[in-house]
């Protein structure tokens, strides 16, 4: 055989019909995640047509975007920031029962955001075609899994016969040599990644993430990585599943067991792309040139290191976001003012982010008028964080510990930034207005964030890493 | 759906590159289990005014943009969400084609399934047309192609499939519906073959946990 890339394999084991000039592809999907917004429309069209789910035990939904983080009141009654977002978790509760679907909803210690539940019960593994009304699905291809994004007609089509219509993508690798230096993030990294090749430099393609920098990343990293991608327009992002996948991944509730784990993870190994494989595309960056990035614009790949001049704008509309985010070229990012301190997403709010954040604040208290939401990814999150008393250290500090959700990353549950406030956060689109009209947003690591909440203005979280190791 | 061979109108442009699925329709209107009614939100925060007056700066508002329903827009033109609302919200609004010199994957995939045309042309006559708004311009679905009104034409591609569905005006889950034999097999063969490394029946293998693996 042909010598393949990872996502080839992945993608050649999914062919139930290959494509042809004059049709799609049908792919078949292991595993369709499915959360409150996405989703209601798609149900209907089955009512309308009188269809049932072709697979309902491959189907996970949970809530997580319009959800309220605040508790609920004595009465159980819980802060939805309008009647619409009530009724449309009621929505998919109601859709779940009358389907079949498996759903983590407000009662389940598995709730969480979809993209931080999929991986954390094992349902997603190495190897696996995985879909969501999401465009953040990317995430799971860091453990080896074909995972995108898909619009509410296509979560139609999957409900109602398990499988999608697709054309091929194109294949891009984008290797990362060396080691990241020390202080430096996985979100720093794809940050400059996106910087580097573009908002649109994937459109099309499936990137595959390789490289001595990527095989030394934690799975968590590997996810904040493969969850940027689309961000770089592409579909989908991967990282061939290793040891480091492996460990992380025996014993999850979903994870097979027993002489089955092992059987599995001698098939998973051969999830790799072969020698002499080929790509559509490939770039290489050097990870000890990376040093803590954030935005500066209105969209991802304004992304620049944080003491580096802010570039002039080349285009009318590259001014307008200048003007938008009040930022001036010539100065670094670094030392702006800050308002908001956002900890959280499907990007970033897993426990390792929640522990580098807490290393930094321990001890420390938010400078005069910045206010700081600490959103865990999911109620495991929130459960191990309250274990080691991260909870605590960000309560000291004077942030909020609030319950998990999107939360001020979509800005649609009423947790959001006023017209004009400047937001750090760990969360992955820096669009005008995404975290509330007028709300201007600097996309960041955990340790930025946590270094910014500080110091009241962007800080290099390096100076107080050092401090907290030390 | 009804299917869609020709489209005359005249352009509205919106020259920003990079516009967002965000910027079309704004999260907090995404509380919807509808895909009704979105159009009065398209654009919300750049076409109103605070004081919900029609914003003068956007493009759209501007007097002889009114009626178009062909949007020529800026480079990469629906990237970032994947929220089919971007699309409902845009046919509500009353466009009808999107032409581009580059479209975001989903939303594209979305848009045309839809019935909303997302079209993707080369770059200069991209750049024409973004200097040129308020041209009446005529599109052929069927001979994938743009006539501006001095009658020069540009060919365009649209996915095969994608194309026969907006011609005919049937949608893509029919389809797949049609190809049930195909799927069941499929799922029965891996099943099998599942069933096959772990030693056990097909039937006791039906558990979502392992992947397809090679």
């Amino acid at each position: 055989m042909n010598p393949r890339t990872l996502f080839e394999k992945v993608w050649d084991a999914h062919l139930v019909t290959r494509e042809t000039p004059q049709t799609p592809a049908v792919l078949y999907i292991d595993l369709h995640l499915l959360h409150e917004v996405t989703s209601p429309q798609a149900f209907d069209e089955l009512r309308a047509r009188q269809l049932q789910l072709r697979q309902p035990d491959r189907a996970l939904a949970t809530l997580d975007h319009s959800t309220p983080t605040l508790p609920a009141a004595a009465g159980g009654e819980r802060p939805y920031t309008n009647p619409a977002a009530k009724a449309q978790v009621a929505q998919l509760e109601a859709n779940s029962v009358q389907f079949g679907v498996e759903l983590h909803g407000w009662g389940s210690r598995q709730r969480g955001i979809v993209h931080v539940i999929g991986p954390e019960l094992g349902a997603t593994q190495p190897g696996m075609t995985i879909v969501c009304g999401d465009s953040h699905t990317s995430t799971h291809g860091a453990f080896g899994a074909l995972a995108f994004g898909i619009g509410t007609t296509e979560v139609g089509h999957v409900l109602a016969t398990q499988c999608l219509l697709q054309r091929k993508p194109k294949t891009m690798a984008i290797t990362v040599e060396g080691r990241l230096p020390a202080g430096v993030a996985a979100k720093d990294l794809i940050l400059a990644i996106i910087g580097r090749i573009g908002v649109a430099g994937g459109t099309g393609h499936v990137i595959e993430y390789r490289g001595e920098a990527i095989r030394a990343l934690s799975m968590e990293e590997r996810m904040t990585v493969c969850n940027m991608s689309i961000e770089a327009g592409a579909r989908a992002g991967m990282i061939a599943p290793d040891q480091t996948t492996f460990a992380w991944l025996q014993g999850r509730e979903r994870a097979p067991k027993g002489a089955d784990w092992n059987r599995a993870v001698e098939r998973w190994q051969q999830l790799v792309t072969d020698d002499g494989a080929s790509f559509d595309r490939e770039v290489v960056i050097d990870a000890g040139d990376i040093v803590p990035t954030v935005t500066y614009g209105t969209h991802p790949g304004m992304a620049i290191p944080m003491n580096a001049p802010v570039p002039a704008a080349r285009t009318a509309v590259e001014q307008r976001a200048l003007d938008y985010m009040q930022v001036t070229p010539g100065q670094p990012m670094q030392g702006m003012q800050v308002d908001v301190v956002f900890l959280g997403s499907c990007t970033n709010s897993r426990l390792p982010d929640l522990r580098v954040a807490a290393g930094i604040l321990r001890g420390r208290k938010l400078a005069p008028g910045v206010r700081m939401l600490v959103v865990p990814g999911s109620e495991q999150v929130r459960v191990d964080a309250e274990a080691e008393g991260l909870d605590q250290v960000f309560r000291a500090a004077g942030a909020e510990w609030r319950l998990p959700g999107c939360s001020m990353c979509i800005a649609m549950n009423g947790d959001q930034a006023q017209p004009g406030q400047l937001v750090v956060s760990t969360s992955n689109r820096n669009f005008e207005g995404r975290q509330g009209k007028g709300a201007r947003t600097v996309l960041a690591s955990p340790a930025t964030a946590a270094a910014s909440a500080i110091a009241g203005r962007i800080a290099d979280p390096r100076e107080y890493l050092a401090e907290a190791i030390a | 759906m009804k299917p869609i061979t020709r489209i005359r109108s005249r352009t509205a442009v919106l020259a920003d590159e990079n516009v967002d699925t965000d910027r079309i329709i704004p999260a907090r209107f995404l509380t919807t289990t509808s895909r009704e009614g979105l159009g009065r939100h398209c654009f919300n925060d750049w076409r109103w005014l605070p004081d919900g007056s029609a914003n003068p700066e956007f493009a759209l508002n501007r007097p002889e943009a009114a009626g178009c329903s062909i949007l020529v827009a800026g480079r990469n033109f629906g990237c970032g969400s994947s929220r089919e609302h971007a699309p409902w919200a845009l046919l509500d609004y009353g466009i009808q084609a999107v032409i581009s010199s580059e479209i975001a994957d989903i939303f594209r995939n979305n848009a045309l399934k839809n019935g909303l045309l997302a079209i993707v042309l080369g770059e200069p006559v991209h750049r024409w047309l973004l200097a040129h708004p308020g041209v009446e311009l005529g599109i052929d679905v069927v001979a994938e192609t743009i006539t501006l009104p001095d009658g020069r034409e540009f060919g365009f591609w649209l996915e095969p499939f994608a194309r026969h569905c907006l011609l005919e005006g049937v949608d893509q889950l029919g389809f797949l519906l049609q190809q049930g034999d195909l799927i069941d097999a499929f799922i029965r063969e891996r099943e099998g073959r599942e069933a096959a490394i772990h030693g056990r029946t097909a039937q006791e293998s039906r558990s979502p946990t392992t992947g397809a693996g090679t």
